[in-house]
């Protein structure tokens, strides 16, 4: 009894594998590499709902992996290779440091698809993916400028990098469009995600008088700690209202699901392609509040003028209109960038490594 | 220049708990390197609980109970089963760093309801000092309290002058009819229930969160600052508002722009540490602040 069906599931096995290997061959695999878990309710988070975008759109006809809390470094590298010997056709790699393993791993599988978001090095198989985070902050500078009372404006940064750092000038553009007094004292927490410390810096900018609060690290800490003391903020990369209702003015959206969507459709249609155009910094996707992969949540805790400025702001960059690195612009220490009626490229955008006036102290070297 | 006052005491005492606690069991003999792994257990516990039960108080206990809970680990392994303290130290915090982080799992991204702010009548009206020494919660008080609770204790009590003479000089101890491995036991679990307590403190009032790892290397500057602070309850105190200081300091330096780079800054806390702790094994020769027994193991039918 026992023999035969032993025998009988052998049979069975063999008469349906063709089937399952045929059904696992129309989905395409599609992994992805977390640097935290979705849980962070910021940078993580807005890519997880990119992927839950992907499988909507999909359904059956995609099998994702995910890999969470993946180190940036020799970590990452074994996690990437890993999904791609599971045959992963395209890996989504989410953070700026997988550069280096994304582009290792991508050497050792060429006929595995890559697709780096926010790096900058592509070759055959490894294409980037990249929001404009500073046309938010753009907008997030106008709405300090207006609701500061101290004029003093008190930003938590990741690391010096330029990404971070046209973030920094793009929020000192809008402050000083609507208030040529406040400034942006900045703080460097040396990493993107660790709520002790941005908890930390959030309580020294507020004790050394600053009532607005804008951040480039991943978790709520910064705005639960104003909304305890009083100060008002900005979300990052997800809307934070429901961390901080009384302090979030709004927040920068990302939204990655559209582009992931895209990227798989070329796949699928046999057409992914790195798409190397002809500006090199820009990578073939850097999109913006025009192509939508950024939004901003609901303006709140802000009295309704203050809200139609931002509005304004936000529709003249999506349309275009505004141009957030327009000349004349000067370092603040004093040196000229460029003259009135020119426009930082993007390629200068990736070169920032000097503040912008309005912003006090240095950038780390 | 107030509210950064507070803030360095707040951010001291995590450590501070930690340190007091891991001073009694190292006054006891027994050398206890999972401070940072009780401290994680102590913070997962209090976060959790809180966000079951909704009462910041509950967290404290959970967070005391953690604790004791993981130190008695420590204690079968070491006292009982006679293993090598630092091994299994570490391995304690190893284990609580990653076992912490699977409870943790369903915690993260929620946010708990902090300590209150209590204020002491009369005088927290006292200008200055007022708001910052009497308008705290009640692990503040706590932690307050104890030092001086350890240091009379130490002097004055019988409890404490037999935990002297456990970690001292085990065999006359024993000799005279004291439980060394009982002794050991309760000190550790006291110094289980303060790291508790102190890892509580961190999701209760500094940042209401849970993640990964959170304590941040507070584990290792509690077990510097007991070294630090050559086993003395109110130096205990100095050395942890020193270490409060420099963290913020960091924050201040880049706030005001001062021109010293971040990394410096974020590397001084550590830098700190080693530096504590290379002059006081070089002190140490000339000196006998350091429980004689510290780290050896008790035989029993010796």
């Amino acid at each position: 009894m026992y023999k035969n069906f032993l025998k009988i599931i052998t049979f069975l096995s063999i008469l349906v594998s063709p089937f399952l290997y045929t059904s696992a061959y129309a989905k395409t695999k599609v992994g992805f590499v977390y640097l935290t878990t979705p849980g962070d309710h910021g940078w993580t988070y807005a890519h997880e709902l990119g992927k839950q975008m992907v499988k909507k759109e999909f359904g059956n006809d995609v099998e994702i992996s995910i890999v969470e809390n993946v180190p940036e470094g020799p970590d990452a590298t074994r996690v990437i290779r890993e999904l791609a010997k599971q045959g992963n056709q395209i890996i989504f790699t989410t953070s700026f440091g997988y550069m280096e393993p994304t582009l290792k791993v991508a050497k050792e599988f060429p006929n595995v698809k890559f697709e780096h978001m926010t790096g900058y090095k592509r070759t055959k198989n490894v294409a980037t993916g990249n929001i404009r985070f500073y046309e938010g902050r753009y907008v997030q500078g106008v709405v300090a400028g207006l609701m500061t009372k101290t004029n003093k404006i008190g930003y938590i940064g990741a690391y010096p990098i330029s990404e971070v750092i046209m973030g920094i000038n793009a929020f000192a553009q809008g402050l000083r469009s609507v208030n040529k007094k406040a400034t942006i004292s900045v703080i460097w927490a040396n990493t993107w995600y660790d709520p002790v410390k941005e908890a930390d810096a959030a309580k020294v900018h507020i004790a050394e008088g600053a009532d607005i609060l804008a951040q480039h690290t991943d978790s709520p800490a910064m705005l639960q700690i104003a909304e305890k003391n009083g100060a008002l903020g900005f979300g990052q990369s997800t809307d934070m209202g429901a961390f901080a209702p009384k302090a979030q003015l709004f927040a920068s959206v990302n939204n990655w699901g559209p582009y992931y969507i895209k990227k798989i459709k070329q796949l699928k249609d046999g057409k992914w392609n790195t798409g190397d155009g002809p500006d090199h910094w820009a990578g073939n996707t850097w999109g913006g509040l025009s192509t939508n992969m950024l939004t901003l949540s609901s303006f709140s805790n802000m009295p309704s003028d203050v809200a139609k400025k931002a509005q304004e702001a936000h529709d003249g960059i999506k349309s275009g209109k505004l141009k957030i690195f327009a000349g004349p612009l000067k370092t603040n220490d004093g040196k000229e960038i460029i003259g009135a009626g020119k426009t930082l490229d993007d390629g200068a955008l990736w070169g920032m490594n000097y503040y912008l006036e309005g912003v006090t102290g240095k950038v780390p070297k | 220049m107030e509210n950064l006052l507070i803030t360095i005491l707040l951010t001291s005492i995590p450590i501070l708990l930690a340190g007091l606690g891991e001073l009694v069991t190292e006054k006891s003999g027994v050398l206890n390197l999972g401070v940072e792994g009780m401290m994680l257990c102590g913070a997962v516990a209090a976060l959790g609980s809180v966000l079951i039960f909704g009462n910041p108080y509950i967290g404290i206990l959970f967070g005391a109970v953690a604790g004791i809970l993981i130190s008695t680990v420590f204690s079968f392994f070491t006292i009982t089963l006679m293993t090598n303290q630092v091994a299994t130290g570490l391995g304690l915090t190893i284990f609580a760093t990653a076992l912490t982080g699977l409870i943790g799992e369903p915690f993260v991204g929620k946010t708990a309801a902090s300590l209150p702010k209590l204020e002491i009548i009369f005088l927290s009206d006292i200008p200055y000092l007022g708001k910052i020494l009497f308008s705290n919660d009640i692990l503040v008080y706590f932690a307050i309290f104890l030092i001086f609770f350890i240091h009379f204790g130490f002097q004055n009590t019988k409890i404490g002058i037999i935990i002297r003479a456990v970690g001292d000089n085990h065999d006359s101890a024993h000799s005279i009819g004291y439980s060394v491995k009982l002794v050991r036991w309760m000190s550790t679990s006291f110094g289980g229930m303060c790291a508790g307590m102190g890892g509580a403190y961190i999701p209760l009032a500094l940042t209401p969160h849970w993640s990964e790892g959170m304590t941040a290397g507070k584990g290792w500057i509690a077990l510097a600052l007991v070294v630090f602070a050559s086993w003395m309850p109110i130096r205990l105190l100095i050395g942890a508002l020193i270490f409060g200081g420099i963290t913020i300091l960091q924050f201040v330096a880049q706030a005001r722009g001062w021109d010293v780079p971040s990394q410096f800054l974020n590397m001084l806390p550590y830098l700190a540490t080693i530096l504590a702790l290379a002059l006081i094994s070089f002190k140490l020769r000339h000196n006998n602040y350091a429980p004689a027994c510290l780290g050896k193991h008790f035989l029993g039918n010796k």
